[in-house]
């Protein structure tokens, strides 16, 4: 495959890559399988992620929502079926593995702050030393990050000492900070009290705007309406339904999708 | 059903918000904080009474022994023996005869080490403080100076000058059928060795999945460096040598107690590391060190390094006493310690590592930077606990002959000169006073530490 001979041939830097089809996708999961020991937790996973994309994964818990996502940066490993991201295949390699976490972003439910360090320190950490950069430049793009998500003022304090959308605001400009390729959400806001959630919210519609690749996993139905190119409905570790928002949410093809909605639209 | 405006007490509405305001003064301040710690119920005030009573009982015999009826100048055991026994006191005399300790005070402190060599143990122990001191206090600056210098030229320094230096290295891994003990022989044993480590560090960077560049090139590093000492070590700086032997009393107990100290906690951490492990080889070898040293007890330990190496090793090799309980008790601490940082590691939320990995962060940056400062900020009162232990536990190194602190003010019963019905009290009294000294001022360094480390979060 085009993808794999490029991948091969390919180091850190994307530049001594040409343009070709493949290029335009950003996540490829192909017949992906997993299981935890002997509970099948995702069943032939197909799903295809363009660059620019807005994915939003429902369903409900237990459906294999967040394996799904974590697996696509190896926090979980799948045993069977191929997963490329961003042209690199994920398998045991490291190497691999930390090439393609330094190009994917992740945003977690309980935000995985580090609460040692300021917020400036977390959102420089990984360019000093995953990126190398100088610190003074690295510092440099993080208050600039800081800014695009409205909180520059709390640089210097502490994980502890901000609000729960504060803190999550900063995790979404720590990963901003390394340029992702693809921006992963794990239910960004469900930890968060109502109040906050919009703040959370209005901060991702931005990204969507300019044009980031995100997948979401999420229960704020508004906001996939609002942002999502799709849907992408499982259940029991399988995609039950893929379409676009508003066909999704007027004409649920199947039952499961069916009862989904109703207990979740009022 | 009324509505809630016809029950017009439960309607309300506040017009202006209430300032702040003092509490009243019979809750607060020194006559509040009294009543609270000390007479809060009847419970607690017949407590306080009986504390008190108990307090008084002890404190005025304690202050009787030291202070007023302590022999503080004298020349023999008459000062410190009644009519009776033969000497000067009255009959119904107590109290400590600091004018023995005092005779014998620099053989508690420096053991048998000679006289006129002396200052190099004042030497030894002015840079320890004076290197340490600084260290501990946060507002000093040059902090990675300091560490340098307790690290790398402190050690060295110390060997240097308690041991006279000197060393002569004849070689220690080729046999010697095939190369006569020489310092040919060592530099040849020395780069197999490095070529050894270079191997091993070669096969754990690819085994963590690490770069191995930096791996190799800290190796060679380190082995150079380690090379540079050992010049130092083998250069004569015209100092008379004083065998391990002869070292005693509190400069036995501290070289003990800080060597291990420094060699468990790094050691210990490792081998935490190494416990939690994928690599099922470091976990299989971690575990195996860990439950092999926790499993005997420490005088065993120091007795099978004692009596036992000599039986196993070559004819001709031998090992120095001091260099076997020294390797002991570190080895000893650090299984302890590996347990205690182990707990901490476990403590650490997922998330923390989840965090850090898909930020992109290697093994070992996400352990250095974000999950060991955390682990072992929680796990301080656990590995204070065992320097202090640590501490008290180098008395165990009289059972294999050598004499550090407690072990000298024993041996020093043996006089006649000092015989006395209260030597033994005031002996013990005064080792007592000085491991509390030092015990309780890393118990409360702990503290202030644990404070500081608790305002950023």
């Amino acid at each position: 495959m085009l993808a794999e001979t490029m991948s091969s041939t390919n180091s850190s830097t994307d530049s001594s890559r040409a343009a070709s089809p493949e290029d335009s996708i950003a996540v490829d999961i192909i017949g992906m399988d997993k299981w935890f020991g002997e509970f099948h937790v995702l069943r032939e996973i197909n799903l295809r992620v363009m660059r620019g994309e807005r994915i939003v994964v429902a369903g409900p818990s237990g459906s294999g929502k967040s394996t799904m996502i974590r697996c696509i940066n190896r926090l979980e490993e799948h045993q069977k079926g191929k997963i490329i991201v961003d042209g690199i295949e994920l398998t045991d390699d490291v190497k691999r593995v930390h090439e393609v976490r330094r190009e994917v972003g992740m945003v977690f439910q309980h935000f995985n702050l580090f609460p040692h360090l300021t917020i400036l320190e977390n959102c420089a950490l990984a360019l000093i030393w995953v990126r190398k950069m100088p610190r003074k430049q690295a510092e440099e793009i993080a208050m600039h990050f800081l800014e695009r998500v409205k909180i520059p003022d709390q640089a210097y304090k502490y994980p502890g000492q901000l609000s729960g959308g504060q803190q999550q605001r900063v995790a979404i400009a720590r990963s901003l900070c390394m340029n992702p390729r693809v921006m992963l959400f794990d239910e960004p806001t469900s930890a968060l009290d109502p109040e906050m959630i919009k703040e959370v919210l209005d901060t991702m519609v931005g990204l969507a705007e300019d044009g980031m690749t995100m997948i979401c996993v999420t229960h704020e139905m508004g906001f996939a309406r609002q942002v999502a190119n799709r849907i992408v409905f499982m259940d029991q570790g399988q995609i039950v339904e893929q379409n676009e928002p508003g066909a999704f949410f007027l004409n649920p093809q199947t039952e499961r999708a069916k009862l989904f909605l109703s207990q979740i639209l009022h | 059903m009324d509505s809630l405006q016809e029950r017009t007490d439960q309607v309300f509405v506040r017009t202006n918000m209430l300032t702040p305001s003092a509490p009243p003064k019979r809750t607060s301040g020194a006559i509040g904080w009294v009543r609270a710690n000390f007479f809060s119920s009847w419970g607690s005030a017949l407590a306080t009474i009986i504390v008190l009573y108990i307090s008084y009982r002890i404190a005025v015999p304690a202050i009787n022994f030291i202070f007023v009826n302590g022999v503080w100048s004298g020349s023999s055991r008459d000062v410190c023996t009644n009519t009776a026994q033969g000497g000067v006191q009255p009959p119904e005399w107590f109290g400590g005869c600091w004018i023995y300790v005092h005779s014998y005070f620099a053989q508690f402190i420096y053991g048998f080490y000679p006289a006129p060599e002396r200052w190099r143990a004042d030497l030894v122990f002015a840079l320890f403080f004076g290197g340490l001191i600084p260290l501990l206090v946060p507002r000093v600056p040059f902090k990675a100076f300091n560490i340098i210098f307790m690290i790398v030229v402190f050690p060295v320094a110390t060997f240097i000058l308690l041991t006279g230096g000197h060393v002569h290295f004849l070689g220690f891994l080729l046999p010697n059928w095939l190369i006569s003990p020489s310092p040919l022989k060592f530099a040849i044993d020395y780069a197999i060795l490095t070529a050894i480590a270079l191997a091993a560090g070669y096969a754990i960077a690819r085994g963590t999945q690490s770069d191995p560049r930096p791996t190799l090139h800290g190796i060679t590093g380190a082995m150079g460096l380690f090379a540079i000492v050992l010049i130092l070590m083998a250069m004569n700086f015209g100092l008379q040598p004083v065998e391990t032997s002869r070292w005693g009393g509190l400069l036995l107990t501290l070289v003990l107690a800080v060597t291990g100290m420094a060699v468990a906690l790094p050691l210990g951490i490792i081998l935490a590391l190494g416990r939690r492990s994928k690599m099922p080889v470091v976990r299989l070898l971690s575990t195996i060190f860990i439950e092999f040293w926790r499993g005997v007890p420490l005088v065993s330990v120091l007795f099978m390094a004692s009596v036992m190496l000599p039986l196993l090793l070559p004819e001709g090799v031998s090992f120095d006493n001091l260099l076997r309980a020294l390797v002991g008790v570190a080895m000893f601490s650090a299984a302890y310690m590996a347990e205690v940082v182990r707990g901490g590691l476990q403590a650490i939320p997922k998330g923390q590592y989840e965090g850090a990995k898909a930020l992109g962060l290697t093994y070992w940056q996400m352990m250095g930077m974000i999950v060991l400062p955390q682990a072992l900020k929680i796990v301080i009162p656990g590995i204070v606990n065992i320097f202090i232990s640590l501490f008290k536990d180098t008395t165990l190194v009289l059972t294999i002959g050598l004499f550090d602190f407690l072990g000298q003010i024993q041996a020093s019963f043996a006089d006649p000169n000092w015989a006395s019905s209260v030597q033994v009290v005031t002996a013990y009294s005064f080792a007592a006073g000085m491991y509390f000294i030092f015990c309780f001022s890393m118990g409360q360094y702990s503290k202030f530490m644990e404070r500081r480390l608790d305002t950023g979060h």
